[in-house]
């Protein structure tokens, strides 16, 4: 589904990102993880084409992204608060990217009843603009919203950041099971190494912009992982 | 502590994103600050001599009090659009063991050092010293004049702070306390009720009675304390927090559906333009715009100059293209990466941004209509215009977008708010009006004025033809522009 071929990215000299090859299958749940700085927010703004390669492609289902438009109908994404539109509330938000990706109000009214839990009452008819909801809510919008329009590509950074422990938990459900049942390509990043494994069937290790770890997940893979990070704790 | 307050507010003056300012605009900054100040002198010296002049057998300080109070109702309504409110960012002091008294009458008190306070006593001071020095005033009275006239310029500073506190957050709530303006003014003009002479006579009194400046000292302290429990008031952060919760304005524009694939787009710009207080200004400022040509139709010095007329009738259809179309697409800086990653081809967003301007000129110059009481060239000229504006300019103002990255807060006023401001925002507007101009000009005076019109409204009607072209021409500058732009929104500061 994405490929990435002799990616990179030079910031002021500094190479932020170098990926010879990454090949992302369709249907797959993907999880990016790594420091600060290693580079999984360029991946994504790369493969969202928000910024511009040094050298390299990526292709979304064998679309250059830095030069057609064609992948837009088919992917969705929420990277951060720059998503949202601060004085829309967060019905009209969601009507918006509806008409954007061919769902008329009924359609996103029938979406919108799975995540009424989620939405834990806070979101929808609070008479509320984005602008004004705490961080979390507007993440949670943020995130529904990329969902809209069965998408065959979700991109997703830090999803789990700034949630409460119950929403933690209905994220994940809500991420494996949407792969199992639409066979959507999720990729996501995070810091949460418990969460990326158990959400994640393949997980990427970044570090100052190269791919270290590129694990199947099974029962080993979080001691691994928690072996990796750590060791560069003991190194010190 | 004083002292510490000020280094705080010099530091985050000079470290402030605005300190770099671009060179052009702080130099139109002290040109415009020289020339008001060189203006004011000016009058400060020359005021009485001409005053005797016009009026002869007058007294001037008499003329002068009568028209105080027509200077002091413009002196508050420049500070209401352009005076910023004192603010400091009191967030970090608040767990600080510092008196909030003591932040308050900082606050206040820094307020007096403004350049609109200084203004005034650049016109004053020379008055004062000309009647005393040169036609033999009594020292005594002028000073306590100076000081009545100095302490209700003051007055209109906190008055102002007073009203804008009340009044920026609602302006419709203004519109009564305008109408009454206005109807007063009136009275006064058509000489019913002559309230300007009334006031003159109050400030006639002061020189009968010097010890009567006291009177607007009195008032000074009053509005003084007044602002002072006003801001102490405020000074919780709760206040500041809860306010923002308003109800808010859920109006679907549902009438734009039948603009098809655009209407989505255009119901996003529409709410823009409602929830925010920038862009809703350029609306009320389009409808104020809309009276321009009453200072130009009815004056005899540019009837021999229709050229002049062009100027006037591109800014009056094209006041709201002007005013928002130049900082296309810095709108929608704070979400524009969404805008990128979205399903939302460039053609389509830029198209509805032209679809919203063509509308915005079609309805300014529906309403521009009743000029023709001025002459049916008038109105031809017009809609040429109109027409101009929407085949040529539109395209001509989204081409010198391509350019803009720099963001914009949506609420802040734009009275004075130079944020999004770059160079071709003043290089687009030499093209915009004077190419239009000359055209007219030239054809006007080597064939005649039907024939101008129709060249003017015929371009427009060429850029209309091409519009689909021009359109694919700008989502292709505008693709190759987009890195560029999504970084330059990422900066804020002005």
């Amino acid at each position: 589904m994405i490929t990435a071929t002799n990616l990179s990215k030079v910031y002021n000299g500094t190479k932020v990102l170098d990926i010879e090859h990454l090949d992302i299958p369709s249907g797959q749940n993907f999880g990016l993880v790594g420091n600060n700085g290693a580079g999984k927010t360029t991946f994504f703004s790369l493969l969202l084409d928000l910024i511009e390669p040094t050298s390299g492609n990526i292709f979304n289902k064998d679309i250059t992204v830095s030069e057609s438009e064609d992948w837009k109908p088919f992917t969705n994404s929420f990277i951060d608060e720059s998503f949202l539109i601060g004085y829309l509330t967060p019905e009209e938000y969601f009507y918006f990217i509806g008409e954007l990706r061919n769902q008329n109000k009924a359609d996103i009214d029938s979406f919108l009843i799975q995540f009424e839990d989620l939405f834990n009452g806070e979101i929808i008819g609070r008479k509320k603009y984005l602008r004004d909801l705490s961080k979390g809510n507007q993440k949670k919008v943020g995130i529904v919203a990329a969902l809209i329009g069965n998408p065959e590509v979700v991109i997703l950074d830090e999803p789990f950041a700034n949630l409460d422990p119950t929403t933690q938990i209905r994220l994940k459900q809500l991420l494996k099971s949407l792969s199992q049942t639409s066979g959507t390509t999720i990729l996501i990043s995070s810091h949460d190494l418990i969460h990326v494994t158990e959400v994640c069937e393949r997980i990427v290790v970044l570090d100052k912009g190269v791919i270290v770890r590129d694990l199947e997940t099974s029962e080993a893979t979080l001691n691994e992982l928690e072996a990796y990070f750590s060791a560069e704790v003991t190194q010190i | 502590m004083f002292r510490k307050f000020t280094w705080l507010e010099w530091k985050s003056f000079l470290r402030s994103a605005s300190f770099g300012k671009s060179l052009g605009l702080k130099i139109l900054m002290a040109f415009l600050a020289l020339y008001f100040s060189a203006m004011f002198l000016f009058f400060g010296v020359a005021l009485f001599p001409i005053l005797k002049k016009v009026y002869p057998g007058q007294d001037p300080l008499v003329i002068v009090n009568n028209f105080a109070l027509v200077y002091f109702t413009f002196d508050l309504l420049f500070r209401f659009m352009l005076q910023t409110l004192p603010v400091m960012d009191i967030k970090p002091l608040m767990v600080l063991p510092i008196k909030r008294s003591k932040v308050v009458n900082y606050v206040l008190i820094k307020s007096l050092f403004s350049f609109y306070n200084f203004l005034p006593l650049l016109l004053i001071i020379p008055f004062t010293l000309y009647s005393i020095l040169k036609e033999g005033y009594a020292a005594g009275d002028m000073i306590a004049w100076m000081a009545a006239m100095y302490a209700t310029t003051l007055c209109m500073n906190y008055f102002n702070f007073i009203i804008k506190k009340r009044f920026t957050e609602n302006l419709k709530a203004l519109i009564p306390i305008v109408i009454v303006g206005i109807g007063i003014a009136l009275l006064d003009y058509l000489g019913i009720f002559d309230i300007t002479a009334y006031f003159g006579s109050l400030l006639n009194y002061v020189l009968e009675f010097p010890i009567l400046f006291l009177v607007p000292v009195v008032l000074l302290v009053m509005l003084y304390s007044w602002n002072f429990q006003n801001l102490k008031s405020k000074f919780y952060l709760d206040s500041g927090l809860k306010g923002k919760n308003k109800t808010v304005n859920t109006k679907e524009f549902g009438w734009t559906k039948r603009f098809g694939s655009i209407a989505p787009f255009l119901q996003q710009d529409l709410k823009l333009i409602w929830r925010n207080k920038r862009p809703k200004t350029t609306i009320y400022l389009s409808f104020i715009f809309l009276a321009y040509g009453l200072i130009f139709y009815p004056n005899d010095t540019y009837q021999d100059m229709p050229a002049f007329f062009v100027f006037v009738g591109i800014f009056i259809t094209g006041i709201f293209m002007i005013n928002f179309g130049q900082f296309i697409p810095s709108w929608d800086a704070s979400y524009y990466p969404m805008i990128m990653a979205q399903n939302i081809p460039m053609r389509q967003y830029l198209a509805s941004k032209m679809g919203l301007i063509t509308f915005s000129v079609v309805v300014l110059a529906i309403l521009s209509t009743p000029y023709v009481y001025f002459g049916w060239n008038i109105l031809l000229l017009n809609l040429a215009c109109a027409i101009y504006n929407m085949g040529v300019n539109i395209p001509l103002l989204l081409f010198s977008g391509s350019f803009n990255k720099k963001r914009i807060d949506l609420d802040k006023s734009p009275f004075m708010n130079y944020q999004g401001t770059g160079a071709s925002q003043w290089l687009v507007g030499l093209p915009l009006l004077l190419v239009p101009i000359f055209f007219f000009w030239i054809i006007n005076k080597f064939i005649n004025y039907e024939v101008a019109v129709g060249v003017l409204a015929g371009l427009g009607i060429i850029g209309l033809i091409l519009r689909p072209a021009l359109l694919t021409y700008l989502a292709q500058r505008y693709r190759r522009r987009k890195y560029v732009m999504i970084q330059g929104f990422k900066q804020k500061g002005d």
